[in-house]
């Protein structure tokens, strides 16, 4: 009897082992339209309302615990924002008078030299799911196919830009998130606008990024700030995914300055861990794109 | 081994689907010190605690996949964790039966453990490209301090949900025999 019980707990979990593996290795096999894909897809799309509900039930119980999380966070950020109040004020100042000179020349080079985000479709969602792991930063929102979602549109909140879609439902969308290892972002940064590549500094870390592949000697700050490179001109037969000049975060670190090995780290103006609501861009090359 | 009667499958199934909306919808989106806590490991070691190896290898399986497929994830990599996770949990209880206050406790930080460390190794034979980090490793330090700090409730409410699909607990039922004011097998000497 105890060998009976024995071997078909064996025979069970050998079951339970293979089916794992041979799940694995179809999943890595078949290409994004295949079968277990589009059976992920279905159970996600049925999924979604429930899940959607149970975002909103459980929203009061994540702003009671964020209530307590800022609260102590901001107490230490005090002194350090009225610093920076005061910094930003006397920029303040600087800035106007650039923006009056922009206008103007933006009036010279007949262009438009704002940046309006009505021109990129913006379609507001609100997130209702984030991954459970620290290997997977993604998140989901509640729209989709049928607000003009498609893959590879990036996505933005109120500070910068957050990262691309990445799968499309009826009505949710999966946001890959820049801090996620399979992003890349095409970046200038600084103020003489270095070129390279953001990507992230490794799973579970939702402030560090790196900017990749600039040039070794290039001039480059802590303070500096990074920007998507977007399409440079109207002529590219592809396009970046990405708009022009759209925030994604400040250097903080230059690891072996002007070698070879140099790493830019950067911090994301955006916080990756408490996202509401976000904006995907539904015309990511402006009014007049595809 | 417990045998699976339908009504313990059923509420198991409804544990599986409750337990990770909840994880998705509300436990994953509320940073705790930089992390957040997972209910999947400690959800599976509280079913192998109760019910053993066989059914905690199922349910860890059954958890795994149902999360790969909500999360749209490389299908396969969280049923195989969890399925050895559910399993190591179920064999304790069958090979030393512990007792005590705070053997989820141990258990829930153990199984979270293990849990992270087989998670990363599947992502780095999966070719994650992702350096191991002070901050990955400060952060599966959080989930795990953080897991350890709730699996005494986990374990309660997953206790409490299965009671009744559960067979009688000879352990249980001498206990509360005392309890009761049934004879102890020293008065009845």
């Amino acid at each position: 009897m105890y060998d009976k019980t024995v071997r078909r707990r064996r025979a069970v979990l050998g079951l339970l082992v293979a089916s794992s593996l041979i799940l694995l290795t179809a999943y890595f096999g078949e290409s994004g339209g295949g079968a277990l894909h589009g059976v992920q897809r279905g159970t996600s799309e049925v999924l979604n309302p429930v899940q959607e509900g149970a975002s909103r039930a459980l929203k009061p119980v994540r702003d009671l615990f964020g209530w307590f999380g800022a609260t102590l966070d901001a107490k230490g950020k005090v002194e350090k924002l009225t610093a920076d109040r005061n910094q930003l004020r006397s920029q303040l100042a600087q800035h106007e008078d650039a923006l009056y000179e922009n206008a103007r020349m933006a009036k010279l080079l007949q262009t438009d030299g704002a940046y309006d985000l009505a021109l990129y479709g913006a379609k507001t969602g609100r997130v209702t799911f984030q991954s459970p792991t620290i290997w997977y930063a993604t998140i989901r929102v509640d729209i989709g196919a049928g607000d003009g979602v498609e893959v590879g549109q990036p996505v933005i909140n109120e500070s910068a830009l957050i990262g691309h879609v990445s799968a499309v439902l009826g009505g949710a969308a999966q946001v890959t998130l820049l801090t996620d290892t399979s992003s890349s972002v095409a970046a200038r940064a600084g103020k003489t606008g270095i070129f390279g590549e953001v990507e992230s500094a490794g799973a579970g870390d939702p402030n560090d990024l790196l900017l990749k592949y600039s040039a070794p000697g290039a001039r480059l700050n802590v303070g500096d700030h990074v920007v998507t490179r977007g399409t440079v001109s109207n002529g590219d037969r592809y396009p970046d995914l990405y708009p022009r000049g759209l925030p994604i975060g400040v250097i903080t670190r230059i690891d072996h300055q002007g070698t070879d090995t140099q790493q830019v780290h950067l911090r994301p103006y955006a916080n990756m861990q408490n996202l509401d609501f976000v904006q995907v861009l539904t015309k990511p090359q402006g009014a007049g794109g595809p | 081994m417990i045998a699976p009667t339908p009504k313990l499958v059923s509420r198991l199934v409804a544990l599986v689907i409750v337990g990770v909306i909840v994880q998705t919808a509300a436990v994953s989106q509320l940073p705790i010190a930089g992390a957040h806590a997972d209910l999947s490991p400690l959800m599976v070691m509280s079913v192998g605690l109760l019910c053993g190896s066989l059914a905690g290898g199922c349910f860890g399986f059954g958890v795994g996949l149902f999360v790969d497929l909500v999360s749209m994830q490389t299908l396969g990599v969280s049923s195989l964790v969890l399925l050895t996770v559910g399993y190591g949990a179920g064999r304790l209880r069958e090979a030393r039966d512990p007792e005590g206050t705070f053997v989820p406790l141990a258990t829930g930080a153990a199984a979270t453990l293990a849990f992270s460390v087989l998670f990363a190794i599947m992502q780095f034979l999966l070719g994650a490209d992702a350096p191991v980090s002070w901050a990955l490793l400060r952060q599966t330090l959080a989930t795990l301090v953080i897991n350890a700090l709730i699996a005494l409730p986990v374990y309660a409410i997953v206790r409490r949900w299965l009671l009744r699909a559960l067979p009688e607990d000879p352990r249980r039922r001498r206990r509360r025999a005392y309890t009761t004011g049934g004879l102890s097998p020293l008065s009845r000497s």
